[in-house]
């Protein structure tokens, strides 16, 4: 015999299920509840840095949107700073900017919106910068653990080969699945980034 | 450069989060629970050290909720108070190294008494109930403890196999201090004979590992002449003290 080690074992996840938004996002499962709501809208009116809007959909393993997933973010301000006790750069904080967003796809689209800010650069854990990135947290009914992902944008195309996670991914064709498409609208600047949970293009997940 | 940094007083300091056990959670692919058939990455994750963006998450405060959000019998009540048995669910957010986890935001959403959820996309024909809305949040204090207050859920049937029953449930959203500690989950109640046949459940390989989502009736809690109680402890994940220098890898 030996001393038992006693660590608590992590609680099992299990899916969020077709009705996540009654508990999460509430106004979209079509009701009100509660006088605050978190929201796709990650950057606030004081906010600095380049206001963008990420739009997205997740598909399935058939190519179909998935209607029913909650997608949550979490970046850096635009100087690359999290807004966090654990983040201890001298970089500036932002004030008006938690960093965190969650999106609720269209329930006839599947389009899913961030409304927020082009991050900074952060450095990885050596010092190396790694490119300016969003990471994606995923949830809905038929996901049995949160996949993890990162959104990289394309009109960064030094930055991401220098990337350290990128350069990670091994087969280099995969590395583009994190890249997001910049387009120029009308109503500003647009990065279209869809997310494939299965098949050839099936997106980069990451256990981290 | 954050924790990593050179400068940093001697003794052990808070390093990485300890790598996820998979063991314990659902696989992608679950082909006894259909849906997951076509929504499973096939593809392996690639596992990644953190880096400041992974040890670090979003910061919630009181200023974030309403003095009614951890109360479901009030928190939509109308024309008087929802049907149902009452309850409260309490418990602690704690980490692997049993340390509680203060501050955290934590997020709950049930179907009704009679199995029903206030959503658009359910139509099950038991009735809504005018006053219970199903949803609700709280911040743990600084030990880690949260508590609630409810209508029991009911079993819901849904289209799996066609007799498919769901078990009472209640689901949980739980952030911790990281974006790596982010979990979702659900609590299930002791004596529930659905839980043993629920497709849901059984994507769980580990038996121990459904254990610990039932809670248990927790008399010492309840309200006499007033409201039962249920406890329900949630485990994030913990983070390694460093004691030596990790030699980070450099290519």
């Amino acid at each position: 015999m030996v001393q038992p080690l006693n660590y608590l074992s992590e609680t099992t996840s299990q899916t969020a299920g077709p009705y996540v938004h009654i508990g999460l996002a509430p106004a979209a499962a079509g009701f009100d509840i509660f006088e605050k709501n978190f929201s796709h809208v990650v950057a606030g009116p004081q906010t600095r840095g380049t206001r963008i809007r990420i739009e997205g959909r997740v598909l399935d393993g058939t190519g179909t949107p998935v209607r029913d997933v909650l997608v949550e973010s979490w970046q850096a301000n635009s100087e690359g700073r999290f807004n966090h006790p654990d983040d201890t750069q001298t970089k500036a904080l932002d004030p008006d900017f938690r960093g965190w967003g969650r999106s609720c796809s269209d329930f006839d689209t599947g389009v899913f919106l961030l409304d927020t800010i082009k991050p900074g650069s952060v450095p990885w854990r050596d010092g190396r910068p790694q490119a300016p990135h969003i990471s994606l947290w995923i949830v809905a009914r038929g996901i049995n653990i949160g996949l993890n992902t990162r959104l990289y944008f394309s009109d960064e195309e030094a930055a991401n080969a220098n990337d350290p996670v990128l350069r990670l991914i091994e087969q280099e064709v995969r590395r583009k699945t994190l890249i997001a498409e910049r387009q120029e609208t009308p109503e500003g600047l647009v990065y279209r980034f869809d997310i494939h949970l299965q098949g050839d293009r099936e997106t980069v997940f990451f256990d981290i | 450069m954050s924790s990593f940094g050179t400068n940093r007083p001697s003794g052990p300091r808070e390093g990485d989060y300890y790598q996820r056990d998979l063991t314990v959670h659902p696989p992608a692919f679950t082909p006894i629970y259909k849906t997951s058939v076509t929504r499973s990455p096939q593809k392996a994750l690639l596992s990644l050290e953190q880096g400041i963006g992974e040890i670090t998450g979003p910061v919630f405060t009181a200023e974030d909720l309403g003095p009614l959000d951890n109360d479901l019998i009030l928190n939509y009540a109308k024309t008087g108070e929802p049907i149902g048995e009452r309850i409260i669910v309490h418990g602690r957010v704690l980490d692997e190294n049993g340390r509680g986890v203060p501050h955290t935001l934590v997020e709950f959403w049930q179907a009704n008494a009679g199995g029903r959820y206030r959503h658009k996309k359910d139509t099950y024909l038991a009735p809504i109930d005018p006053n219970f809305g199903g949803c609700g949040r709280c911040l743990t204090d600084e030990n880690g403890y949260y508590y609630f207050r409810t209508i029991k859920p009911g079993p819901y049937p849904w289209r799996n196999y066609v007799n498919s029953w769901r078990p009472a449930h209640i689901h949980f959203s739980i952030f911790g201090r990281s974006f790596t500690q982010r979990l979702i989950t659900q609590m299930y109640f002791e004596g529930d004979p659905l839980i043993d046949v629920c497709p849901i459940v059984k994507t769980i390989p580990d038996p121990e590992a459904v254990k610990r989502l039932i809670a248990p009736l927790d008399l010492r809690a309840t309200v006499p002449l007033d409201c039962r109680a249920y406890k329900f402890d949630i485990v994030l994940r913990g983070r390694r003290s460093t004691l030596f220098e990790n030699r980070l890898e450099g290519n």
